[in-house]
């Protein structure tokens, strides 16, 4: 007989009821902790954002776990309602892969920093995305080390001055969305604190992706680096700055929809809409095409690398790809061996394969 | 000249070579073999850590010691009967553990001018020729042209010949001890028969060539007969430690009804933990071979946090990278399973050599105080029911546990009387109930039972959703408390649940000797053998000590602080430079007496017994 475990027995006897599920509201996945960010923190807006998204995931709340590493966005879990753990630095991504290995029928969130993720837990981040586990993975990026009391990370931009780094920061900043495209991420997506809209729907769309999906939202720390992201935040600069990508849309932003990027070869281009080119010359997007969501992500340094030109910042799923996720890959691999590697036997595996008789 | 038929009650044998040359399978082999004609065994495979290490030098050299009797055989012995040396590095090394008057079976074609040379002999020197081993019976034997005799009929490559003079020595050791070929020609059919049955039919046939050689040539004048162990009755198998651990695991997992998942990260000597679980995924075990060895215990915890067993499996330096997160499970009272099979240290040390040198990290080796459960084994086969304990206790209280093994016992080997599993207990664990209704109050996941035991709260049980974290949290509710009192309370408690683990484990008893006495002589893991083999021997010598062995340290078992107290002498035998001797004078206040060493290698039997000697006769001068 095939071995059917607690925990087997435990997932079919407690499976939610999917049809009849409570009519959750988003308060009711606010614990009954107090908020202790910063007045005028940006996580307040994210954690209002996934409170409010909660409810639209067709999910139990017992179902749903929030683990976390270290640094002020990672006091989140304590202020959902669900499952969760605040667990240690950097390590949320291996926590929550053995997490959701061992229980497939979970829906786990990965709730990050750019300290946490980018620097101490780089390592995991990205073998996280490689692997595919499907889990989803907020990183909230703040520029800035925020908990520490404001040390420059490794998001900073080059020349920050920082209580660590007053003559100016000299490290090169990471570039997290390229850098989850090169650990062959399956979903790769950018979302602000000030377009909580916006950020509401990046939230669905990851936990709509099978496999990890990596959102990076900007988030102020209006303590220690005020206005980080004001370029696409504030509404006056934001249609210039920022671009939002649709799928199958072309690339079109500006203050009156009047700018475009299209594509020359690989080499993008901004234009501007009007006698010489149109809608039609322009770049549309696709979600699945994986060079041209690097070349997006590359869209990143104030001007592009080899290019006089400045591009708008993309929002928006850059990438998403359908890709056999890992925590599949396991179980299907112990279902065969149940399948086919007949009676899991306790016995015959202590008695092994030689023996002797002592009278 | 007839040959003669000898009957011994034990023989040590030890295999060397190059790296390449296959000693460890011949070993293993020739263990097997023995392991069936029913005699007690240990084995001690030795080998460098470099994969190919460079050629025919005694860096490169690669033994497996192997000691089988006819009575209880608790070591792989200090000094060897028969030495096989395959090249000249292999003697040049093994030498001194080569008893006087011992064998030297010599491959003669590894003692030519080359391989002399890369052993560093001066030039023109063979030690087979100029009369420094007229102490010795040596045996010299040109393998190489015997093999390439053997196979002349054969259309079979150099390399391959090369590859199959292990086998010759193998075959003509089974002549020289009377044991039988069909275990080994059958293992030989298995693992080649099928892709490539010429080098099958290649290695059987230099196995054989190998036995006749022994019964046609007239080097042997006698042939040695060990006869079968008087051991329990019972059927047995051989077994290593790792393999032993492996099995514990399974076990363990199948008589509790729980998942197993492990997540470890590759080191020596401790891979073959996950080898060997990586092949048991129809018992419910995940393996899950991580990118660092910190993700490694992450994901054993994060496993944990589901309802899993979370095992971890590593050595020291993986074990200190690991820290943190062995204290996040320790906050978070989690079980946890984390197996430490040591090597000699500090740093990267030296990875194939043994030592117990990782006790205090154990027990100390985290920030803040953070208590958790040490079990040991004490041999290759005790650590199936070590890991089985080890399984045990985190379940039943909700707490990591280290299992430490060692190099020694994880390589070496034994005759194991293995268990049914139904004559196994039955190990229980009950998850948190689902809560339903309107105006529940919000879950407490850090109430406790009277041993302090949080209950196991799982995510999917409606009504129970809480949050856990690394920070102080407060009992009960489990929020976060930065309360000072809190903070003593919750350190308080947390120590308190892992010494209440001692209402749960065996008391220590005497493993030889008597109740009170003169000396006592207390052990913890692989030492075990040795340690019983000299108590043994010094009471025979009609010396008043006796030997208890330790495999609970952390908490120790509730009467062992009585027990110490009813002899004059403690002494505290170690591999390492101190360790559970300083546990145990912190904790009892018992002048206990550090016998230590520290060289990679188990202590030998009159090693230990003379060192023994010397601590009781060193309280004895300073007393006069």
């Amino acid at each position: 007989m095939s071995v059917q475990t607690v925990i087997d027995d435990f997932i079919i006897k407690n499976a939610a009821d999917l049809d009849n599920l409570p009519e959750y509201s988003g308060k009711e996945f606010a614990s009954d902790q107090d908020v202790r960010w910063c007045p005028g923190c940006g996580d307040y807006t994210i954690l209002k954002q996934v409170q409010n998204a909660m409810p639209e995931l067709g999910l139990a709340k017992k179902d749903i776990v929030f683990i976390s590493g270290i640094g002020c966005s990672s006091r989140f879990p304590y202020y959902m309602d669900t499952f969760g753990m605040h667990s240690i630095h950097g390590r949320a991504p291996a926590i929550a892969t053995g997490l959701k290995v061992s229980r497939s029928d979970l829906s786990v969130w990965i709730i990050t920093g750019d300290g946490d993720s980018l620097s101490i837990g780089a390592n995991h981040f990205a073998q996280l995305l490689r692997r595919n586990v499907n889990v989803n993975l907020l990183l909230f990026n703040n520029q800035i080390y925020g908990l520490t009391k404001g040390q420059y990370s490794p998001a900073s931009p080059e020349g920050s001055v920082t209580k660590s780094s007053p003559y100016g920061s000299i490290d090169h900043p990471f570039n997290p969305l390229a850098f989850s495209l090169g650990a062959n991420g399956t979903f790769v997506a950018r979302a602000m604190d000030r377009d909580p809209k916006h950020l509401k729907e990046m939230i669905l769309r990851s936990h709509q992706h099978n496999g990890a999906s990596m959102l990076e939202i900007y988030q102020n720390c209006v303590v220690f680096n005020d206005g980080a992201f004001e370029l696409f935040t504030d509404k006056k600069s934001r249609p210039t700055e920022a671009i939002y990508l649709e799928d199958g849309e072309p690339l079109i932003f500006g203050k009156d929809k009047n700018k475009g990027i299209r594509l020359d070869g690989l080499r993008p281009e901004v234009v501007e809409l009007g006698d010489q080119f149109s809608k039609d010359d322009l770049w549309v997007h696709d979600e699945k095409d994986q060079t041209k969501a690097y070349l997006l992500s590359r869209f990143f340094e104030q001007n592009a690398a080899g290019s006089e030109e400045h591009f708008p910042r993309p929002f928006g799923v850059l990438y998403a790809e359908d890709k056999q996720t890992y925590d599949d890959g396991v179980n299907m691999q112990i279902a065969h061996a149940k399948e086919t590697q007949g009676e899991a036997d306790l016995d015959a595996l202590l008695e092994g394969n030689e023996t002797w008789e002592v009278k | 000249m007839s040959i003669k038929d000898q009957v011994r009650e034990e023989v040590t044998i030890r295999f060397a070579g190059d790296s390449g040359d296959g000693m460890q399978l011949t070993g293993s082999l020739f263990t097997n073999t023995t392991a069936l004609q029913g005699n007690d065994l240990r084995t001690l495979p030795e080998f460098p850590a470099e994969i190919r290490a460079p050629q025919g030098t005694v860096a490169g050299v690669s033994s497996f010691q192997l000691k089988f009797g006819s009575n209880e055989v608790l070591t792989p012995g200090d000094e060897c009967d028969v030495l096989v040396a395959m090249n000249s590095a292999a003697l040049k090394a093994n030498l001194s553990l080569l008893k006087k008057g011992g064998i030297i079976i010599a491959n003669t074609a590894g003692f030519d001018k080359k391989n002399l040379s890369l052993a560093r002999y001066p030039d023109g020197v063979n030690p087979l020729d100029d009369g420094s081993l007229d102490n010795y019976t040596l045996i010299r034997i040109d393998v190489n042209r015997l093999v390439k005799e053997a196979l002349s009929e054969m259309d079979i490559s150099y390399k391959d010949q090369e590859r199959s003079k292990n086998m010759f020595v193998l075959g003509l050791l089974y002549w020289m001890y009377n044991r039988p070929m069909e275990s080994t020609i059958s293992f030989l059919e298995k693992k080649f028969g099928a892709k490539k049955p010429e080098i099958a039919e290649a290695n059987v046939k230099v196995l054989k060539a190998g036995y006749f050689f022994g019964e046609t040539t007239e080097i042997f004048s006698s042939r040695v007969t060990v006869k079968q162990a008087d051991l329990e009755s019972g059927t047995y198998r051989n077994i290593t430690g790792n393999e032993a651990i492996v099995l514990g695991m399974v076990a363990a997992a199948r008589k509790s009804n729980m998942p197993m998942f492990l997540g470890t990260y590759p080191i020596t000597p401790a891979s073959d933990v996950l080898h060997g679980l990586a092949k048991h995924k129809k018992f419910g075990i995940t393996t899950f071979q991580a990118e660092d060895e910190i993700a490694a215990v992450a994901s054993a915890i994060g496993a944990s946090f589901g309802g899993s067993i979370g095992v971890t499996s590593s050595s020291g330096p993986g074990i200190a990278l690991k820290g943190e997160a062995i204290g996040l499970a320790v906050m978070l009272e989690l079980p946890l399973i984390v197996i430490n099979v040591q090597r000699a240290g500090p740093s990267t040390g030296m990875p194939t050599k043994t030592e117990q040198a990782d006790l205090m990290q154990a027990v100390y080796g985290r920030n803040g105080e953070s208590p958790l459960v040490v079990v040991a084994p004490q041999s290759p086969a005790d650590c199936f029911m070590a890991a089985f304990d080890a399984v045990r206790v985190a379940l039943e209280h909700m707490i990591p546990v280290m299992l430490l093994s060692d190099g020694y016992i994880a390589n070496g080997s034994e005759p194991w009387k293995f268990p049914k599993s139904n004559d196994l207990p039955q190990i229980n664990v009950e998850f948190a109930k689902a809560r339903s209704g309107d105006d529940l109050e919000p879950y407490k996941p850090y109430n406790r039972d009277e041993r302090l035991v949080r209950k196991w709260a799982i995510p999917g049980t409606e009504g129970i959703e809480h949050r856990v974290g690394g920070l102080e949290k407060e009992d009960g509710t489990g929020n976060v408390s930065y309360d000072p009192d809190n903070h003593q309370k919750m350190t308080d408690i947390r120590r308190d649940k892992r010494n209440l683990v001692a209402e749960n484990i065996p008391l220590q008893e005497i493993d030889q000797g008597t109740e009170s006495g003169e000396v006592l002589v207390v052990g913890w893991g692989g030492t075990y053998g040795t340690i019983r083999t000299v108590v043994h021997q010094l009471r025979k010598e009609g010396m008043d000590v006796s030997h208890a062995h330790l495999r609970f340290i952390n908490p120790f078992p509730k009467n062992f602080g009585e027990m110490l107290s009813k002899y004059d002498q403690v002494i505290v035998p170690e591999i390492n430079d101190g360790q559970l001797v300083r546990l145990i004078r912190s904790e009892f206040m018992v002048p206990a007496k550090a016998v230590n060493k520290v060289k990679g290698r188990p202590f030998g039997v009159s090693e230990l017994k003379e060192m023994i000697k010397a601590a009781i006769e060193e309280k004895v001068a300073s007393e006069s």
